[in-house]
């Protein structure tokens, strides 16, 4: 680099800087509690709210709040007075939305342990071999329920994703004016409708297609279908909207028609999100109880034919085993929780086969 | 294959807006015409107009002729998409296609518009092109990888491969080295100057020197005012654009005298 031969690598390079004898310094910070110092508040608070507690009467829940709120004002003040106003903010500030997240964490923690503890007891190899026909007691599984899930749901999906992705596509690549607004208006609509009314349209027309008292299937799969559309629409169309111009006006340039250029280049673009976007509709859809309650209704016995009466599906099925248990009661309550769990592996399961699909359809950099 | 064009009173409009006035320019065959003025001229637009990309925007359109050989781009019956294939087009930021490796990228052109070649035809098209875009020698090795995975340089240079790849008669190329350090930029203007023996080129550059260097033609558009439309100030060949202009406007901007 420098042709000094004397200047060595080390030396700085550049002009003379001239610093003045006092220079303007930055202010610092005043002080700073040491590493751990949170911890030991935490722990300090516990105990002195245990201590108060013991000698008026103890009860958890209370426990843990006042723990929390003292441990806050405590942090807030000794932080204040030792390391200034800003950081004793900052400090505040993280303690309430780390109490946030423990509370939002509560309910979700409390579901999966309660369902796991009640539903191992029956989730055996019979639960997934045998149904329900000629069981009144013990035994017995949900073999015809899990088919009917799949087979419903699946029928759902294959209605829902055509029309919930090309309305997206039209409404990202071609809507424009009144249709359009009009069209994401309704979708709108279309995502807050109560599933129970899903349901009733979906017996109501089946009604006046078949006849009164119609229960089937595919019924049951019309329901989830207006459930599911929006859903697909919705985060397909977002999906679509940050692909980015520029790659649709490349391959425009390359004289590449357009629906060619949405089924080539936009779509797999975001084939990843795509397909994360509907795994996560199917899953909203599965666990819906109250439209095939109504549509499709239950039955003990094994049914593949979704066009011809009742069938069984996992959410009716617990729902029946806990409201109308035979007796002895315990084998039903248990049956119930196991689909209550089975459900909730199935739900995994699709949330962890979008992982994977997305995984494998990310634009790779390397 | 190469052809001429012919702007005729071309006039470009964004809605109601009118971006660029009364162009009227004819760009010859197997030579690199420069676009140059300030920004906002309407340099893009026009460019954009002459692979009717301009009209890909929600209610722009063009009015006038703009003719390629004598036969008019936007006459009735001509279908943008054939137009396109006819022109290609680089971009100011370089956008391979990210799911596609650098071969197909290079090909991409050939199999959206569905050319049924065999895979020995396929891989003659990528090395021609790459060899065409200076970039074969740095990425032979690694066709299967992904385009994105490029530097900024070569990406623009394997979107210059994948322009040429469908054999177009024009090369249309917006601020392509703008982004590019100046040894890519140098790449590019050799690039350039190799490919006017095949090609027709037109390229918008706000470098005076890279316009002085790269192009045989120099069109200066400029501007009035926010709000009034770009014009064609004055064409020449380069050196006469730069030596000695016949407008007082263009002067003062290739001498750095304006505002
Ligand atoms: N998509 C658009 N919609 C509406 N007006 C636009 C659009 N794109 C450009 N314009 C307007 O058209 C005029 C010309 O723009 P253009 O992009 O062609 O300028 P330019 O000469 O390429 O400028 P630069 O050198 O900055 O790239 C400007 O007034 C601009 O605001
Ligand atoms: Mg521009």
């Amino acid at each position: 680099m420098s042709t000094g031969t004397e200047r060595n690598d080390l030396e700085t390079q550049g002009p003379e800087l001239d610093i003045p004898a006092t220079p303007e310094l930055l202010p610092k910070v005043q002080g700073s509690l040491p590493k751990g110092t949170a911890w030991g508040i935490l722990a300090a608070s516990a105990v002195v709210v245990g201590g108060i507690l013991a000698a008026t009467g103890f009860s958890i829940g209370l426990w843990v709040f006042l723990t929390v709120v003292l441990f806050a004002v405590a942090t807030y003040v000794i932080s204040r007075v030792v390391e200034g106003p800003r950081k004793a903010t900052d400090r505040l500030v993280t303690v309430v939305v780390g109490s946030a997240f423990a509370i939002a964490m509560i309910p979700l923690v409390s579901v999966i342990w309660t369902v796991i503890s009640n539903g191992v007891a029956r989730f055996d190899a019979a639960f997934f071999t045998n149904s329900m026909r000629g069981v009144v007691g013990e035994g017995g599984g949900a073999y015809h329920a899990i088919l009917g899930t799949l087979i419903i749901t699946a029928l759902a999906a294959l209605m829902s994703i055509p029309i919930g992705m090309l309305t997206a596509v039209y409404l990202v690549e071609y809507g424009k004016g009144r249709l359009a607004r009009a069209i994401t208006f309704f979708v709108d609509v279309m995502t807050g409708i109560p599933s129970i009314v899903a349901g009733l349209f979906a017996y109501a027309l089946f009604a006046l297609i078949v006849g009164p008292g119609v229960r089937m299937g595919f019924a049951g799969a019309v329901a989830l279908t207006v459930l599911m559309i929006p859903i697909v629409v919705r985060s397909t169309e977002e999906m679509l909207k940050i692909v980015p111009n520029e790659l649709r006006e490349a391959s425009y340039a390359l004289g590449v028609p357009k629906w060619k250029t949405i089924l080539k280049i936009v779509i797999p673009t975001t084939a990843g999100g795509i397909a994360t976007g509907i795994t996560l509709a199917i899953a909203r859809v599965i666990g819906e109880t109250a439209p095939l309650l109504i549509a499709v209704g239950i039955t003990t016995g094994v049914n593949l034919n979704p066009f011809d009466d009742r069938m069984a599906t996992l959410p009716v099925f617990a729902y029946y085993s806990y409201v109308a248990p035979g007796i002895p009661r315990e084998p039903f309550l248990d049956r119930a929780w196991t689909a209550a769990l089975v459900l909730m592996v199935i739900v995994m399961l699709l949330n962890i086969i979008a992982r994977i699909i997305s995984r494998a359809f990310a634009p790779k950099t390397r | 294959m190469s052809k001429n064009i012919e702007a005729k009173d071309l006039n470009i409009y964004y809605g109601s807006f009118r971006a660029v006035e009364g162009v009227n320019m004819s760009i010859k065959k197997k030579t690199v015409t420069a676009l140059i003025g300030p920004s906002g001229c309407g340099k893009s637009t026009f460019l954009r107009s002459i692979n009717r990309m301009h009209e890909v925007i929600a209610g722009a359109h063009v009015e006038g002729r703009l003719e390629l050989d004598g036969q008019d781009l936007y006459g009735p019956g001509m279908d943008p998409v054939i137009v396109r294939r006819q022109i290609g087009m680089v971009f100011q930021r370089p956008n391979p296609f990210p799911t596609m490796s650098i071969y197909d990228n290079v090909i991409a052109g050939m199999r959206l518009n569905n050319k049924k070649a065999k895979k020995a035809e396929f891989d003659d098209t990528v090395e021609r092109s790459l060899r065409g875009a200076n970039l074969w020698n740095e990425v032979k090795d690694r066709l299967d990888k992904p385009g994105s995975g490029l530097s900024g340089g070569q990406q623009q240079r394997l979107c210059i491969a994948r322009a040429i790849a469908v054999q177009p008669d024009v090369l249309l190329m917006d601020e392509p080295c703008s982004a590019l350090d100046p040894i890519s930029t140098l790449a590019i203007e050799d690039l350039i100057n190799e490919l006017k023996n095949e090609y027709t080129i037109v390229i918008v550059t706000h470098n005076m020197q890279q316009a002085a260097r790269v192009s045989d033609f120099t069109g200066f558009f400029n501007i009035e005012g926010t709000g009034k439309p770009g014009k064609l100030v004055e064409m020449d060949e380069t050196k006469t654009i730069f030596s000695q202009p016949k407008q007082k406007a263009t002067e003062d901007y290739v001498s750095g005298r304006f505002g």
